[in-house]
């Protein structure tokens, strides 16, 4: 989700047998729902996997801050402002608690930043997308946020305890900043004519995007099993989505919006919406580096780390001056 | 000119000048040199936009023409507007955004003080709660400018030129019009120039520890607390800004 296809370090689910006892005792404690805490002992290949995760998370709040601050300066009204410039401040904020979370498995912020800036570690596809219209600013509190909700829930209850308050912390932002969307949403929808086209043209858009927030389906979904197995993943992307999209749809009836996609249809015999395959072949295209976006988000996170530059290294030379001063003053 | 055109005025004055560095300060979003400072300028511009709708609402009270905030946000054009200049500048690089914001801060500090004892209620109460937010802006901005001006000689070297820069357009803080002599004959606010010397005591402690010298020359620039003659800037920011509204009135967003 805003970890996407994360790479297990290791191939496949290491079968019982060929575990240390090391190994045995941790999977004990991961069947048992007993959380692992950064002290404690873990394979290295879990320890990596859930860095990629986590920092794949945080990269992807961060960036997160790009399409949204997009509208920022052109809020339609002071309360908007408002709204918008808190959640965007709020994503920060997670981005801070998912770095945070990571530095406790032995990365730092900075390694992590390096990888980001060198296209070696990813953030989710769905900020490779554009922001075109106020709406859009609606529609993404209540369709990214709300995907990330459907996966986030489900990673309170994952194994690495950091990882999972953390998880349980940004879940409460995260459910406030989808109310506000669809709120926003609901004032396009019943807004003018003009307003309510630029609720259909924004939920036209982020819908397949959102929708492949959750990840290829699982028979294409390579590396879940052993991150299963770990409860570093929780649920498969193909049972997430399909409750995302459960819960979304009765939402767009209500806005009295089109539905995004002809095959959305109620299957009473599921108990679940169908919906039409999206066209996987853009996702993997947003992956590889070729979305929308991925160059002015690369370059404009890269252009803000490296002007900054003299001013990290201008309040450092500061505290170092000031420790030694007050050193020499003892 | 009325009483109420005066107090009216100066509430404009106030609000926009929280409206359009709040604007400025929001540019920084996601593009800022670390994590923690897209925080910390997303909350400055808050709190801005906070009391950009306390000063704006109580101005379209005063005003009563059954304005909005919003309306005198949105939909005046930059003759109308009353922020001084310093505000309306583009940001520059990080040192001249803080360094501005230190400036602002500075001068607000002072005058929140003055205005908490305001004798109109209303101001008093919007003071009273600004000046809490004022107090930490001034500290943090404070703390960076003295961080980058005693920093590396490059960091000094671009704390300086800002300061270069910013400092004409400080002395429009400090003018005075018949709006002022109304606003300190009434007991609402100080008449500006009365303000200075505390600016100054805050501001020299503040650039000396930060290694920056003050220039010497005595020039300022004005004409944006009047509305006389704004930048050039002020225009496309009011055109990013006012967009929606101007393309859809009328509309409930
Ligand atoms: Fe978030
Ligand atoms: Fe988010
Ligand atoms: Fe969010």
């Amino acid at each position: 989700m805003y970890a996407q296809m994360i790479k297990t370090a290791n191939s496949g689910v290491k079968p019982r047998e060929e575990m240390s006892d090391q190994e045995r005792a941790f999977q004990d404690k991961i069947d048992a729902d007993i959380k692992i805490e950064p002290r404690d002992w873990m394979p290295d290949d879990y320890r990596r996997t859930l860095i990629r995760q986590i920092g794949q998370h945080a990269h992807s709040e961060v960036v997160g801050q790009l399409p949204e601050g997009n509208w920022i300066t052109r809020a339609p009204t002071l309360e908007r402002k408002m709204i918008l410039l808190a959640k965007v401040q709020d994503e920060a904020g997670h981005g801070l608690y998912l770095y945070s979370a990571a530095e406790t498995l032995g990365e730092s912020r900075d390694e992590l930043v390096r990888l980001l800036h060198e296209g070696r570690m990813k953030y989710s596809s769905i900020f490779n997308y554009p922001t075109l219209n106020w709406a859009d600013i609606g529609a993404v509190g209540w369709l990214v946020d709300g995907a990330a909700i459907v996966n986030q829930v489900a990673l309170q209850r994952t194994s690495y305890g950091p990882y999972s308050r953390a998880m349980v912390r940004i879940c409460k932002e995260e459910s406030f900043h989808a109310r506000q969307g669809y709120h926003a949403m609901m004032k396009m929808a019943f807004g003018s004519p003009a307003q309510k086209k630029m609720a259909q043209d924004a939920l036209n858009r982020l819908w397949f995007p959102s929708i492949m927030m959750f990840g290829p389906s699982d028979s294409e979904s390579t590396h879940s099993e052993q991150s299963m197995a770990w409860k570093i993943k929780v649920k498969s992307n193909d049972e997430l989505r399909q409750q995302y999209i459960d819960q979304t749809v009765p939402q767009i009836e209500y806005l009295g919006l089109d539905l995004p996609d002809p095959g959305l249809k109620w299957n009473a015999e599921r108990g679940h919406y169908d919906f039409s395959e999206p066209d996987w072949s853009e996702l993997f295209d947003v992956i590889k580096g070729n979305g929308p976006c991925n160059t002015d988000r690369m370059n404009a996170r890269v252009k803000a780390w490296d002007d900054g530059q003299w001013v990290r290294d201008g309040l450092m030379a500061h505290a170092r001056k000031k420790a030694a001063r007050q050193h020499a003053a003892e | 000119m009325t009483d109420q055109n005066h107090l009216l005025q100066f509430l404009l004055r106030q609000g926009d000048n929280a409206l359009i560095l709040s604007h400025r300060v929001s540019e920084w979003c996601g593009h800022s040199p670390i994590l923690e400072e897209d925080i910390a300028l997303a909350n400055t511009a808050l709190d801005l936009i906070g009391q950009t709708q306390m000063w704006l609402g109580y101005a379209a009270e005063v005003q009563a023409e059954g304005k909005s905030a919003d309306d005198l946000a949105f939909l005046r054009d930059a003759w109308d507007f009353r922020n001084i200049l310093l505000v309306e500048l583009p940001n520059g690089d990080f040192g001249r955004t803080l360094l501005r914001q230190f400036l602002f801060d500075a001068h607000q500090s002072v005058l929140m003080g003055r205005l908490i004892k305001s004798s109109d209620d209303t101001v008093a109460a919007i003071a009273a709660k600004a000046s809490k937010e004022v107090a930490y802006h001034v500290e943090r901005s404070a703390d960076t400018v003295v961080g980058l001006g005693d920093g590396t000689a490059e960091s000094h070297e671009r704390m300086q030129a800002a300061l270069d820069y910013l400092w004409p357009y400080v002395g429009e803080m400090f003018t005075s019009d018949d709006t002022d002599t109304a606003m300190a004959i009434a007991g609402i606010a100080p008449e500006p120039s009365t303000l200075r010397d505390e600016f100054h005591a805050l501001v020299t402690r503040v650039l000396t520890d930060a290694t920056l010298t003050i220039p010497g020359g005595r020039f300022s620039h004005k004409g944006g607390r009047t509305g006389e003659m704004h930048t050039e800037h002020l225009g496309h920011l009011l055109a990013t800004m006012q967009w929606l509204q101007r393309a859809y009135p009328g509309c409930e967003w």
